[in-house]
């Protein structure tokens, strides 16, 4: 007995609802996580955005002995609180390198101390009545405004909000890197290439893979103990150094390269080995010159992957001391260097608003960084997906 | 070739102890009539022995896949392997270059003999042999490398040409015989890919034949093909001969009676019947090989 369609299409009806409502709701969940990460990056922005201005006034500087040996006496009397401490801190310096500057004055912009950009950024702050009323009178003759922070890009950690700046820690993020590539990509990929290409496949070969899986699972800061257990306590390295915070990361990322590059390693088609190894290839030729070009682009997009993930990792940083307070960038691998965000990680500790606005900032610097690293990963895909 | 020259092996006995190779043992190495199934050449024939196989046996593991294969292959002939699928014949074609040594299971047993060397024996390099033994796939695997590099590459590797111009020469040379040369000669630069199918088949023969083996190995080299590239295949087998010794595994029993001088019959691991293809396709020795051929199984 076949059925009418009328029957089947009555038993139809609830598969069909049923169909309908899972497309709604993985729909939903779709819609839901991009509405987070919407209001998470929106917030972010309206927040951070701020840290990119700075307040600037424009004083008068006078430039003598007496300004030499007491900074403050070069602005007026009141205009003095207005402006940053840092300011009157590198005056004496800079007359030293100039001293064509000797007894002249200058009408020129200077820093503005922080409730000052506070308050011109509408947020409470401490500045006293009749200091708000020189800022308006400034603000009226055009001498005082929000202009572009260069300070946030250009310096470190400063205990005064606006000096505060990312270059420090940006450096140090560069510098951590480069320790962490130089260590892991070598080793990462080797060792993917030795337990894809050589490797018998036995016991012993599968332990080692099980634990690379699990290695990849570790919580990072168990990755920190490690460091500050073997690198620093037993080989001496020095603590909250670039050095040591590299190494430590590559212990972290190693598992991920390793994972990443065997994958891009599994998907050459065996047909090629074969040619390969058919025109009297090696094992190593066969890898150098056939393996590898094609499969080049998914190592490399692991790899920027993985990186991007040290990258933004904290917590093993933490256990090797770099959260350091690091007022001026270092070039050297072995001196004392902060993160991005171990950066973020110390301005978010901080009490003042001002600090509030650089955390949301250096969140917005790190994500720059990251989004332009995976967009550089997938250029790198489909540039040379395939490579001929 | 005269196909007369191969008779069964009643005969065989008698008439290698005066062939060309007589002084190598072949004798000895005769197969035992109860076995009764392969051939081997009287003093009629001109050809030399390429490859010589004796009581050869393969597992996968604990699965015997090849079990005392005998046979002789002859240079400058095309020699057919077929049979049923899963009988063996492209397991024991990748036994003549080696290739199952990528297999970790593998174990082999007996002779395969050429030039005088046992391919098998521990001082034999698989590199030096595949040099010597070239090999086709049934699908075609050209480099992803310019058509150019898919034909240069071995042979700069094994570093048989030093000049660019020798090198350039080697590749005209290669994809001519190998009738690829005036379809490529305008884009040899671009992916060897972009060919069509039977392009790239004759691609990964000229690659084949550019480090200039003795022996050339095609498994199944035209089942992917359409009917019109197999015609072109088989009539370029057909030619190679002359400068190369080939030995193809196929399906198809009329590719194997259109381009094989002989022919090897397999069923399940065993080889039941090796004989002059003209032989084996008009009056088989044994009941098999006849059911096989007439499409009784297959």
């Amino acid at each position: 007995m076949s059925q009418s369609f009328e029957e089947i299409s009555a038993q139809l009806k609830k598969r069909h609802r049923r169909s309908a409502r899972m497309k709604w709701l993985t729909m939903g969940a779709l819609i839901l996580s991009a509405a987070f990460l919407v209001v998470f990056i929106s917030d972010m922005v309206v927040r951070g955005w701020p840290a990119f201005q700075q307040a600037q006034i424009q004083v008068d500087v006078t430039y003598n002995e007496q300004s030499k040996e007491i900074p403050l006496a070069a602005v007026s009397e009141e205009f003095r609180p207005l402006v940053s401490r840092g300011f009157f801190r590198i005056l004496p310096l800079r007359m030293e390198d100039n001293p064509a500057l000797m007894g002249t004055t200058k009408t020129q912009w200077v820093i503005a101390d922080s409730p000052v950009d506070q308050y011109l950024k509408g947020n409470k702050n401490e500045l006293s009545s009749s200091q708000r009323n020189v800022v308006d009178k400034l603000v009226k003759q055009g001498r005082a405004e929000l202009k572009f922070n260069t300070t946030f890009f250009t310096t470190g950690d400063s205990k005064m909000p606006e000096l505060a700046g990312i270059a420090a820690a940006a450096i140090g993020t560069m510098m951590t890197m480069l320790v962490t590539m130089a260590v892991c990509f070598p080793i990462g990929v080797m060792t993917a290439v030795y337990l894809e290409e050589f490797a018998p496949d036995n016991k012993l070969t599968q332990i080692i893979e099980i634990n690379i899986n699990n290695l990849a699972a570790v919580p990072s800061i168990l990755f920190g103990l490690l460091g500050l257990a073997i690198y620093i306590s037993f080989f001496g390295v020095p603590r909250s150094s670039p050095l040591v915070g590299g190494l430590t990361l590559a212990l972290m990322t190693l598992p991920v390269i390793i994972i990443s590059t065997r994958a891009a390693l599994r998907s050459v088609p065996d047909s090629i080995r074969h040619a390969a190894f058919g025109v009297g290839c090696s094992r190593w030729q066969v890898v150098r010159d056939h393996v590898l070009p094609v499969s080049l682009p998914g190592i490399l997009t692991g790899s920027i992957i993985g990186l991007a993930q040290a990258m933004g990792e904290t917590a093993p940083l933490i256990i090797v001391g770099m959260v350091a307070f690091i007022p001026e960038a270092s070039m050297t691998l072995t001196d004392a260097s902060t993160v991005m965000p171990a950066q973020i990680f110390t301005w978010a500790s901080q009490p003042e608003a001002a600090f509030a606005e650089k955390t949301a900032g250096g969140i917005l610097v790190l994500l720059a960084v990251l989004i332009f690293l995976n967009a550089l990963a997938v250029w790198l895909r489909n540039k040379f997906e395939r490579r001929w | 070739m005269n196909d007369t020259t191969l008779q069964n092996f009643q005969t065989a006995d008698e008439t290698s102890s005066t062939s060309p190779d007589a002084g190598r043992e072949s004798q000895s190495d005769a197969p035992t009539p109860d076995k009764g199934q392969p051939v081997t050449h009287n003093e009629n024939i001109e050809e030399n022995l390429s490859v010589r196989v004796r009581d050869l046996s393969l597992w996968y593991g604990n699965h015997q896949a090849l079990s005392d294969i005998n046979i002789d292959i002859f240079a400058n002939t095309v020699t057919a392997l077929i049979g049923p699928s899963g009988c063996g014949k492209s397991t024991f074609l990748r036994c003549l270059n080696r290739m199952n040594d990528l297999i970790n299971t593998v174990s082999i047993k007996g002779l395969v003999e050429m030039d005088g060397h046992d391919v098998n024996a521990r001082g034999m390099d698989e590199v030096a042999l595949r040099r010597r033994v070239g090999m086709v796939f049934q699908k075609p695997n050209p480099f992803p490398k310019s058509i150019y590099e898919n034909v240069a590459y071995a042979p700069r590797m094994h570093d048989m040409v030093s000049r660019k111009a020798d090198q350039d020469e080697l590749v005209e040379r290669a994809l001519r015989d190998a009738g690829l040369w005036n379809e490529v000669k305008d884009k040899l630069h671009e992916p060897g890919t972009s060919l069509s199918g039977g392009q790239q088949q004759r691609l990964c023969i000229a690659r084949a034949i550019a480090v200039q083996p003795d022996v050339i190995l095609m498994d199944e080299p035209t089942s992917a093909l359409d009917p019109i590239s197999t015609a072109t295949i088989e009539d370029l087998m057909d030619k190679l001969k002359q400068d190369f010794t080939i030995v193809t595994v196929t399906h198809n029993m009329q590719q194997a009676a259109r381009v094989a001088d002989y022919t090897a019959f397999f069923h399940l691991g065993e080889m039941i019947e090796y004989n002059a293809t003209k032989q084996m396709f008009s009056n088989p020795h044994t009941k098999k090989a006849e059911d096989y051929i007439t499409g009784r199984y297959g």
